[in-house]
């Protein structure tokens, strides 16, 4: 279940399938190294059923109830909308149906709701700008004053939020001007960059994603806002593939974990062979949305394994699986995954931040002063809400 | 007085890309009498036309005479007109006529669905991206800011294009004819005006214009689907405020929105999304009708 239509599809649904698509076909044929080279899911050969998650919603309900109930898949990986997110959860559990979210952001899932057969395997997207606000700090950026242009919906105001909250504790003697929230698909920024610009803060921070945000940087470039300023952009790596070089050198940039850009300058086996086939079979790099559809099936991999094991090698049941997946630890492209929030159903991942910068030669994007941080050292710990965490100066966290 | 400047540079920046992208429908509802939901897709068409074919200049020499895209970009949008235009207006709207406004709403809403699903089946759901023209002409100076000078270039032919219409409308024959239609539909029909042509040129103005629209508006955006749905709704606020069918309302009305909006950001920017009805709800209150509509007698 992913965006295959509308405003996410071609920034984070069309992405993140193609990447389900070539994983789920690597894995049936065994392509993958240890410790996932059994094919399938523990031998059991994957057939994918693709929906649309346009539409809204009450439609999604519904979506999920036909494919629990009249196709009886046996899990269900889904949902980029944070709408979504929240609404589908308590029908699983009324179906006792094994679900996995692999993509939204919003902390509200297991903060405010707790569930037996419901996972996300992706980390919430308070990591991204707490990630952010370290950044300024280790990489030694003076900011006096800062400013934001956010999407008028719960993740523009979310990140805002937390990335406010986020200075407050690491540079608290920066403050906060200007804050903007022109509305989701406005397409037109031309004032908002008139009033950032009037304001001359040292920081511009933005959640924007997709057209929004392509629309954004074609613009505010065009009047050289990257040179007056430091811009930090949250989540905006995925735009690069479509934007190249009219994406300036000198951007913060952030893949809501350590995705895309930032994985690949890591490097390993895993994300090497799936960096490779990706831009083999699409043309493009892999930006977030892929990495996240791949952390999500190989959870559900790592659980569907270990639950066979346990029911001596048959196929298991949805509480078996669910039993297996509750505080799993698995490797992903995107570093080590482990279930340690909302008790054992909530991910946390490690997240890095980096600069952009145009390699001539290559003809490519790539980032420059990449930072890592560990999991446990952006994310809260379990039983604590991420922005209470962030308030009381992120104690518990373990950074090195 | 800088903040002022940067509010009514901003607003008159924003009101003419409002203008450009609103003259269309309201010319379309004047002549017609149809409000034509499916406005909002032609516009996205235009911005896709012109994408296609000034990537395809460019990539065939255009690096020679990069001006040159700025007449691409309006053939592009001539081009979409020609072709939507007849197969709209005599393939379908000349049935609903005579039928209840609201037909008129519910059929267009239908054709809106089917053209944004013809978006994605003809360009698919990537991003395009044309934005040579809009770099093309550098940056200018305006008070304490840096603005794109092609934002200027919009509000002159914003300016030029309404002056274009009223100028058509009100100081030529066939305008006249066309007012004439709009009037009386039926005494013109009597008095020997052929209808039917007036009605498919007034709807090709119209596809052409919200294509031209979109063709200005895509350099400056990811050119993706569903760009056409927040523009028919901002466009109605504006033709409303203006007056529905009225081209100097759109006008006034495009730039009552635009500085408003503009003051909004810059002052109160968490009025930014009420402001523009606000505007929309005082004028309703003291006119309406909108500002340019006249009081009309009723024929019994």
């Amino acid at each position: 279940m992913t965006f295959l239509s509308g405003g996410a599809a071609e920034s984070f649904g069309v992405p993140a399938w193609n990447g389900g698509k070539l994983m789920i076909d690597m894995l049936n044929k065994g392509e993958l190294p240890a410790p996932y080279d059994q094919k399938g899911f523990g031998g059991m050969m994957i057939e994918a059923i693709e929906i649309d998650e346009a539409g809204g919603a009450t439609k999604q309900v519904q979506e999920f109830r036909n494919l629990v109930q009249r196709e009886k898949v046996d899990a269900v990986l889904g949902y980029v909308s944070s709408g979504d997110c929240l609404a589908v959860p308590p029908v699983a559990e009324e179906l006792k149906a094994f679900l996995v979210l692999y993509d939204c952001g919003t902390p509200r899932v297991f903060e405010e709701g707790s569930y037996n057969y419901v996972f996300r395997t992706a980390a919430h997207a308070a990591m991204d700008n707490i990630s952010l606000a370290k950044y300024m700090t280790s990489r030694g950026i003076k900011v006096g004053t800062f400013a934001g242009v956010n999407q008028d919906y719960a993740w523009g105001h979310d990140s805002w939020a937390d990335f406010v909250a986020s200075m407050g504790v690491l540079m608290p003697d920066a403050k906060a001007t200007t804050s903007l929230f022109p509305k989701i698909f406005a397409g037109q920024y031309g004032t908002e960059i008139s009033a950032v610009m009037r304001e001359k803060p040292d920081l511009l921070h933005s959640s924007l994603w997709g057209g929004d945000l392509q629309a954004f940087m074609l613009q505010a470039s065009a009047r050289g806002i990257h040179k007056r300023m430091q811009i930090a952009l949250a989540a905006g790596d995925h735009v690069i593939p479509q934007l190249g070089q009219k994406m300036p050198d000198g951007i913060i940039l952030g893949a809501r974990g350590m995705n895309g850009l930032a994985a690949h300058a890591k490097g390993g086996e895993l994300v090497d062979l799936l960096w490779d086939r990706y831009k083999a079979e699409y043309g493009v790099f892999p930006v977030q949305a892929p990495f996240r559809m791949w952390q999500g099936l190989l959870g559900v991999k790592a659980a569907v394994e270990k639950a066979m094991k346990a029911n001596g090698g048959k196929k298991p049941t949805a509480e078996q699986m669910a039993a297996a997946m509750k505080g799993l630890t698995w490797e992903a492209p995107s570093g080590t995954i482990t279930m340690a929030l909302g008790n054992g159903h909530q991910a946390i991942q490690p997240n890095a931040i980096g600069t952009t910068k145009w390699d001539e030669a290559a003809g490519e994007m790539t980032l420059v002063d990449v930072e890592y941080y560990d999991a446990e050292c952006v994310n809260p710990p379990n039983g604590i809400k991420a922005v209470d965490w962030i308030k009381a100066g992120f104690p518990g966290a373990k950074c090195n | 007085m800088d903040l002022i400047l940067v509010i009514l540079v901003d607003g008159l920046i924003y009101g003419a890309w409002l203008f450009i992208v609103s003259v269309g429908l309201t010319l379309v509802f004047g002549v017609l009498g149809i409000l034509n939901l499916a406005h909002g897709s032609l516009y996205a068409i235009g911005a896709y036309s012109t994408a296609t074919a000034v990537g395809i200049y460019f990539a065939y020499g255009g690096d020679a005479f990069p001006l040159g895209s700025y007449a691409v970009m309006a053939l592009a949008a001539l081009l979409v007109a020609v072709v939507i235009a007849p197969l709209l207006e005599r393939g379908l709207l000349r049935h609903f006529y005579h039928r209840d406004e609201v037909i008129g709403v519910l059929v267009t809403y239908g054709v809106f669905l089917i053209l944004e699903d013809a978006i994605k089946l003809i360009w698919g759901v990537d991003p395009l991206f044309v934005y040579e023209p809009y770099d093309l002409l550098g940056m200018v100076e305006a008070g304490p800011l840096f603005y794109v000078a092609y934002d200027f270039l919009v509000i002159a032919v914003s300016a030029v294009t309404g002056f274009a219409v009223w100028y058509f409308l009100n100081r030529t024959r066939r305008g006249k004819v066309m007012l004439a239609v709009i009037h009386d539909r039926e005494m013109s029909q009597t008095m020997g005006v052929n209808v039917d042509k007036v009605f498919l040129l007034a709807f090709g103005a119209g596809v052409f214009l919200a294509a031209f629209g979109g063709a200005l508006t895509a350099p400056m955006i990811s050119v993706s689907p569903g760009i056409g749905v927040n523009v028919i709704i901002v466009a109605f606020a504006v033709i409303i405020i203006g007056g529905l069918g009225s081209i100097e309302g759109a006008a006034l009305g495009a730039v009552m929105v635009g500085i408003s909006r503009a003051a909004s950001v810059h002052l109160m920017p968490e009025l930014e999304l009420f402001i523009i009805y606000f505007v929309m709800a005082v004028v309703l209150i003291f006119r309406p009708e909108g500002i340019f509509v006249r009081t009309q007698t009723r024929k019994i």
